[in-house]
C-alpha cells in the first residue's frame, strides 16, 4: 500500500479550485483507479468512483462524498502590473497580506498578495485590516509582461507547502477538504481483502465551496440509497476553543442534526464505540454546512451522515490536521461498508 | 570591479533563508565570517556581536571609510510555553501585526517548522472581521508535543526565490546589504582603508553601529541598507506622491531620514560619481525611517555620514522583493564611488 | 434590432407577471420556431434544430440558451385613507433610483414615486418611506389594490451608438436570443431558447425550466456591470469592448470549458470579447448549472452601465457582437 503522506502532500500541491477541480481530480483518478471497477467525472467535475458489491442486484449503493475544490482567488482587474483579486470560496482577507501564490495565467507565475502602504489607501486603513478589493498580487515582473500572462478571471492559488508538524500533524492550504480526500483513499484501500455486498460509490466532488455544486449533481446521478459525507471540522487551538470545537488528533467526530439521518448517525457511532475507534460528538442543529446538506434534499431525499476531521486554522493557507484523524476516519469507513447488509436500509428508520 | 552574478545569488539566498533576528545574529553572523576570511587584514567580533572587518589600501593619503550594513531582520521571540506545542510570542522590530496570520514560521536555531493560525472565518462575525487580529491573540503552533523553549527566535519561514528580474524573500532588508558588503571587501580598491561593520540590533535602534563607529573611528561613513519602495497603483488610480522609492530606478541615496542628515559633501560625492559612469540612481523621499548611518555620524566627534540603499517593495514582511538590477547598480555605485574617492571631497567644510 | 429593443423593453412585465412580454416575444419567435411550449411557471420554451430523436451525430448537444423576461418592479401593500399607495419590491430595487420616477400598473394604471420628508436628506430613502401616487383621494378612488404590480415607465431613449431604457435587464438578453434565432442559418444542435420568468426573485423558471430542458449545455444571457464611469466602481468591463464572457459572478463560476469554447469562438470569428468577474449578482445559468446531474453552464453578458435603474444603457454594437457569437457558437458542432 503505498504511502499516505506523500499522496496527501502531493493532493495539497495540486491546483484545482472550485469548478477548475481538473489537475487534483487527474491525481485522485490515479490513485483509485486501481482500486475501483468504473471510474468517470460527472458534467460538472466531480470524480465518481464505483467499487462494486455482491449482493444481488438490484443492489443498494452508499455515497462517500469528499470535496475536492479548494478555495483560493481570482484576478478581476490588472493595473500598472499588479492584479487586483476576488476571493472563491469563503476567504478572510485578514490572513492575506504576504501570502505565497501562484496565478495560473497564460503559465504559471508564483507572486505574493500584498498589502498597500496607508498612503495608497483612502483613510482608516493605518492600522484596520485591508478589505480584499485593496489587496493586490505582485508577480514581480514588469506591467507589460503582466500583460502579456495574465487575464482576467485568471485562478490565483495558495503557494504554502505542505509542512510536518510535531505530533503527527501536517500543514498546509487545502486540507480542507483533501484530508478528506486521503480519507477516503485510505477506506478505498483497505476495502481491497474485503468484499462487501453494497456497491460503493466513492466521489470527489466539485464546488463545494461554492454552493454543494457536485454533490447535489453527483447524488441526483447516482441516486444512492445513503450518503456519507466526509469533511473537516473545527479542531480546538488558538482562536477556537468553544463547544463547536474538538480536539486534534484524538479521533474523528461524527456528526448529528438536522441534516443527518439519525438512525444512520447511530450506527457509525456503535460500530465506533465496537472497534474502539476514538470519536467526539459533532452537533449541527440546522445546517452541516458540508455537502450533506445538498445530498439530504436530492431527488426523493437521501439518508446522510457526517463524519468531520478536526482541523485547526480553517481556509487559511496553514491548516493543521492530525494523520491518525485521517487514517481512523478511513478506517471507520471502511468498516462500516464492509459491515453493510442488504438489508441494512430496513434498519433506517425512523424511532419515533 | 565586482559584480552580481550566480555565486552572490546564492549568497543572498542562503542568507535570505537563514535566521538572525536582533539579539541573535548567530546563524548570520558565521556565513559573514566564512565568507570574509582571507579578504581582510583584520577580522573581530565585538562585544555586540558586530563583525569588524578591516581591509587598508595601498596608496598614500587613504580616507578611512566605514561601511555599515547590518545582519539583524525582524521576527519573534517565544516568551511563553502554553502546553502541546503552542507558545505566545512578541515581535521584535517593526512588523505590521496585520502580516501575522496564517503564516508558517521557522522557530529557533533549527528552523523547526510551526505556523501561526487564525480563527476559521466560519466562526468569526462580520464585525469582527473589520478589527485586525491582535498579536496577543496569535500563537506559534509546532503541532502536539512540538520542542521549543521560551526565549527561542522565529522568523517567517519564506524559502527565497527569483521572480522574473525580481527577488523574492525574507530579510532582504538587509542581506542584500550583507552581500554588497562583503563583495566591496572582497574588492577593496587600494585608495581607501574599507572599514566593513556587519553590525547587530539595528531593527530595535541602531545599536550595533554606535559602537561599531566608535570602535573603527572612520572618516566618513556609508550605510548599505534595503528602503523601502511604495510604488504601487494608489486605491482610488490617483497619482500617489509618497512613494519613498520605486524599484527599477537604481540605488536610493539619502538626503534626510528620521535619524541622519545626509553629509551633502557626501551626497554630491555620490550623485555625481552615479551621473559620470551613467549609472542610474535616485534619491530616496526625505521622510522617516533611518539607518546606520543614524549612528555613525554622532560617533565619537562625528562622522560625516550618508546612505545608500536598495529599494525594495513590502517591508519587514515575509515576502519582500527587489530588483536584480537595482541591486547591481547599487555595487556599482558604491564600488565607483570608493574607487575614485581622495580626501578633496571632504575638503570644503560641511 | 433597435425597434425590437424598443418594443421589448416598453413592455411592463415584473417578476411572476410576464404575461404581456411572452405575448410580444411569442409572436417573434413563433414564424421560427419548430416548436414552442410554456411551462408551468411561464417559461417560453422555443426549439430549434433537430430534436432528441433525430438520431447521434458528432458533436451535437442539447443547448438551453436563457435570457430572462422578467423585470424589477414594486407591488402595492397598503393603500392609505388618502388614495396613496404603499409598496415593496420585487426584485432588487435600489431606493435611491426611485424618486420622482413614474410607474405603470400591469393594469395600466400610473402614478409617480413620492417620499416622505427625510430627517436625514443626504441619505438615500428606505422603500418604507417612499410611496406611489396615482392622483387618488381615497382607496375607493385609487385604481390600485393591495398586490397589484408596476414597472417603471421610462420611454426608450435612442443615443446613436448607446442605447437606454429600463429593462433593459434582460430584454436585450431577450432581443439577442430573438435576433440569434432570426440569424441562426442552421445548426447541428438541439437547441433551446429559454424567455425564462421570476429571475430577478430568485432565478425560479430557469430551475424549473433547465429541469423540464434537460441541457447538456446551458448559456445564459444576461447584462452585466461596468467599470467605466466617473468614480464608479471598479471593474474590468467597459461599454463598446464587446461581450463579456463570464468567468465568475457572486452567484457562480462558469464551466471553464464553456469559457474556453465562447473565447475560442470569439476569436476565431474576429470578434470583441471581454472576460468577465462580476463582484454583485448572478444569472440563470447559476440554476442551469446545478440542475438534475449537473450542467457545463456560462453566460454571455452585455456589459451594461446603471443596472436597476430606470435608464440603463447598452453598446448597440456590443449587442450585434453578441448576436453574431452566439451565432457562431451554436452553428457548428461542439468539440468537447
Amino acid at each position: 500500500m503505498p504511502e499516505l503522506l506523500p499522496f496527501l502532500k502531493d493532493l495539497l500541491s495540486a491546483p484545482g479550485l472550485s469548478i477548475h477541480e481538473g489537475p487534483v481530480a487527474e491525481m485522485i483518478r490515479a490513485r483509485w483507479a486501481p482500486l475501483v471497477d468504473e471510474i468517470s467525472l460527472s458534467r460538472v467535475g466531480s470524480l465518481h468512483a464505483l467499487r462494486k458489491g455482491t449482493a444481488a442486484e438490484p443492489r443498494p449503493s452508499v455515497l462517500i462524498a469528499t470535496h475536492m475544490d479548494a478555495i483560493g482567488l481570482m484576478v478581476t482587474r490588472i493595473e500598472a502590473g499588479f492584479l487586483h483579486i476576488t476571493q472563491v470560496g469563503g476567504v478572510d482577507a485578514r490572513v492575506l497580506p504576504g501570502q505565497r501564490v501562484t496565478v495560473h495565467g497564460r503559465q504559471d507565475l508564483p507572486g505574493v498578495v500584498v498589502q498597500p502602504s496607508p498612503r495608497l489607501l483612502p483613510p482608516g486603513f493605518e492600522e484596520s485590516p485591508v478589505p480584499l478589493e485593496y489587496l493586490l498580487v505582485d508577480t514581480g515582473l514588469p506591467p507589460r509582461r503582466v500583460d502579456d500572462l495574465v487575464r482576467v478571471g485568471d485562478l490565483v492559488s495558495f503557494a504554502q507547502p505542505p509542512l510536518e508538524l510535531a505530533g503527527e500533524t501536517i500543514a498546509g492550504h487545502t486540507l480542507d477538504n483533501r484530508a478528506s480526500v486521503a480519507a477516503l483513499t485510505v477506506c478505498l484501500e483497505g476495502l481491497q481483502h474485503c468484499p462487501h455486498a453494497w456497491d460503493v460509490w466513492a466521489v470527489a466532488t466539485a464546488a463545494e465551496e461554492v454552493g454543494l455544486i457536485g454533490a447535489s449533481t453527483s447524488a441526483f446521478q447516482l441516486r444512492p440509497t445513503l450518503a456519507i459525507v466526509l469533511d473537516v471540522t473545527f479542531a480546538k487551538g488558538p482562536g477556537a476553543s468553544d463547544w463547536n470545537t474538538f480536539p486534534l488528533g484524538k479521533g474523528p467526530t461524527l456528526v448529528m442534526g438536522a441534516n443527518m439521518h439519525p438512525a444512520l448517525h447511530k450506527a457509525l457511532k456503535d460500530l465506533a464505540d465496537k472497534l474502539e475507534i476514538p470519536y467526539a460528538l459533532e452537533y449541527a442543529p440546522t445546517r452541516s454546512g458540508t455537502d450533506a446538506s445538498a445530498t439530504q434534499v436530492t431527488a426523493e431525499g437521501i439518508p446522510s451522515a457526517v463524519i468531520g476531521i478536526p482541523l485547526r486554522y480553517m481556509h487559511t493557507p496553514v491548516e493543521v490536521v492530525a494523520i491518525k484523524d485521517i487514517q481512523r476516519a478511513g478506517r471507520l469507513l471502511a468498516e462500516f461498508i464492509a459491515g453493510l447488509t442488504p438489508d441494512f436500509v430496513e434498519k433506517i428508520t425512523w424511532d419515533d | 570591479m565586482p559584480a552580481i552574478g550566480n555565486p552572490q545569488l546564492r549568497l543572498l539566498e542562503r542568507l535570505s533563508n537563514a535566521c538572525a533576528v536582533s539579539g541573535d545574529e548567530g546563524e548570520v553572523r558565521k556565513i559573514v565570517l566564512a565568507e570574509i576570511e582571507g579578504h581582510a587584514d583584520e577580522v573581530k567580533v565585538d562585544a555586540l556581536g558586530n563583525v569588524l572587518a578591516v581591509k587598508k589600501g595601498s596608496q598614500r593619503k587613504r580616507l578611512r571609510v566605514m561601511l555599515s550594513a547590518h545582519m539583524d531582520e525582524v521576527g519573534f521571540m517565544l516568551v511563553a510555553d502554553d502546553g502541546e506545542g503552542v507558545f505566545r510570542f512578541e515581535v521584535i522590530g517593526s512588523i505590521d501585526p496585520r502580516q501575522l496570520p496564517g503564516k508558517a514560521v521557522w522557530v529557533g536555531r533549527d528552523h523547526t517548522p510551526g505556523v501561526i493560525g487564525a480563527r476559521p472565518i466560519h466562526l468569526t462575525t462580520a464585525e469582527e472581521r473589520k478589527r485586525a487580529i491582535p498579536v496577543d491573540s496569535l500563537r506559534i503552533d509546532l503541532g502536539p508535543g512540538g520542542k521549543a523553549k521560551p526565549g527561542d527566535r522565529a522568523t517567517f519561514a519564506s524559502p527565497f526565490r527569483r521572480l522574473g528580474p525580481s527577488l523574492l524573500g525574507k530579510a532582504l532588508d538587509n542581506r542584500l546589504g550583507v552581500v554588497t558588503l562583503i563583495e566591496l571587501l572582497r574588492n577593496a580598491p587600494p585608495n581607501v582603508d574599507l572599514l566593513a561593520a556587519f553590525t547587530v540590533q539595528e531593527e530595535i535602534g541602531l545599536r550595533g553601529a554606535k559602537v561599531a563607529a566608535f570602535a573603527l573611528d572612520p572618516d566618513l561613513g556609508i550605510a548599505v541598507d534595503a528602503t523601502p519602495a511604495h510604488d504601487l497603483p494608489a486605491w482610488d488610480g490617483e497619482p500617489a506622491p509618497f512613494y519613498n522609492t520605486r524599484l527599477g530606478l537604481g540605488p536610493a541615496i539619502y538626503v534626510a531620514d528620521r535619524a541622519t542628515l545626509s553629509d551633502p559633501r557626501l551626497v554630491r560625492w555620490l550623485t555625481s560619481t552615479a551621473e559620470s559612469a551613467g549609472i542610474p540612481y535616485q534619491v530616496r523621499q526625505p521622510g522617516g525611517g533611518g539607518t546606520d548611518a543614524g549612528a555613525i555620524q554622532r560617533a565619537r566627534a562625528g562622522v560625516p555620514a550618508v546612505s545608500v540603499s536598495i529599494p525594495h517593495r513590502y517591508p519587514h514582511t515575509a515576502a519582500s522583493l527587489a530588483r536584480l538590477d537595482d541591486w547591481k547598480n547599487t555595487l556599482a555605485l558604491l564600488h565607483t564611488a570608493l574607487s575614485r574617492l581622495t580626501p578633496d571631497v571632504l575638503a570644503e567644510e560641511r | 434590432m433597435k425597434p425590437l429593443i424598443q418594443k421589448l423593453t416598453e413592455t411592463f412585465s415584473p417578476s411572476g407577471y410576464e404575461t404581456a412580454i411572452r405575448e410580444v416575444i411569442r409572436r417573434e419567435v413563433e414564424p421560427l420556431a419548430d416548436e414552442l411550449r410554456v411551462d408551468a411557471l411561464g417559461n417560453l420554451i422555443v426549439r430549434k434544430g433537430p430534436s432528441a430523436g433525430a438520431g447521434p451525430v458528432k458533436g451535437k448537444k442539447r443547448i438551453m440558451l436563457a435570457a430572462h423576461m422578467d423585470e424589477i418592479g414594486l407591488i402595492a401593500t397598503h393603500i392609505d385613507e388618502n388614495g396613496f399607495v404603499r409598496f415593496t419590491g420585487i426584485g432588487g430595487i435600489r431606493p435611491h433610483a426611485l424618486t420622482g420616477g413614474r410607474v405603470r400598473f400591469v393594469n395600466g394604471a400610473a402614478g409617480v414615486i413620492g417620499v416622505e420628508r427625510l430627517t436625514d436628506p443626504a441619505k438615500a430613502p428606505t422603500l418604507e418611506q417612499c410611496f406611489i401616487d396615482v392622483g387618488a383621494t381615497s382607496p375607493k378612488d385609487c385604481p390600485v389594490k393591495v398586490g397589484d404590480v408596476c414597472g417603471f415607465e421610462r420611454p426608450f431613449l435612442d443615443l446613436g451608438r448607446r442605447l437606454v431604457a429600463k429593462a433593459m435587464d434582460d430584454r436585450i438578453g431577450c432581443a439577442v436570443l430573438i435576433e440569434t434565432l432570426r440569424a441562426l442559418q442552421s445548426t447541428p444542435h438541439e437547441l433551446y431558447f429559454v424567455f425564462t420568468t421570476q429571475e430577478e426573485v430568485g432565478l425560479r423558471g430557469a430551475h424549473t425550466a433547465a429541469f423540464g430542458v434537460e441541457p447538456e449545455i446551458g448559456i445564459a444571457v444576461d447584462v452585466t456591470g461596468t467599470g467605466d464611469t466617473p468614480k464608479g466602481s471598479r471593474m474590468a468591463v467597459s461599454l463598446g469592448q464587446g461581450p463579456a464572457i463570464k468567468v465568475k459572478d457572486s452567484g457562480m463560476l462558469s464551466d471553464p470549458r464553456v469559457v474556453a469554447w465562447m473565447s475560442a469562438t470569439a476569436e476565431k470569428a474576429r470578434l470583441p470579447y471581454q472576460r468577465e468577474v462580476l463582484e454583485g449578482g448572478t444569472t440563470d445559468a447559476m440554476a442551469m448549472q446545478v440542475s438534475r446531474a449537473g450542467v457545463p453552464a456560462g453566460c454571455l453578458s452585455i456589459p451594461s452601465r446603471y443596472i436597476h435603474s430606470p435608464s440603463e444603457m447598452v453598446d448597440d454594437e456590443d449587442v450585434q457582437n453578441a448576436v453574431k457569437l452566439l451565432t457562431a457558437l451554436v452553428s457548428k458542432p461542439v468539440d468537447w
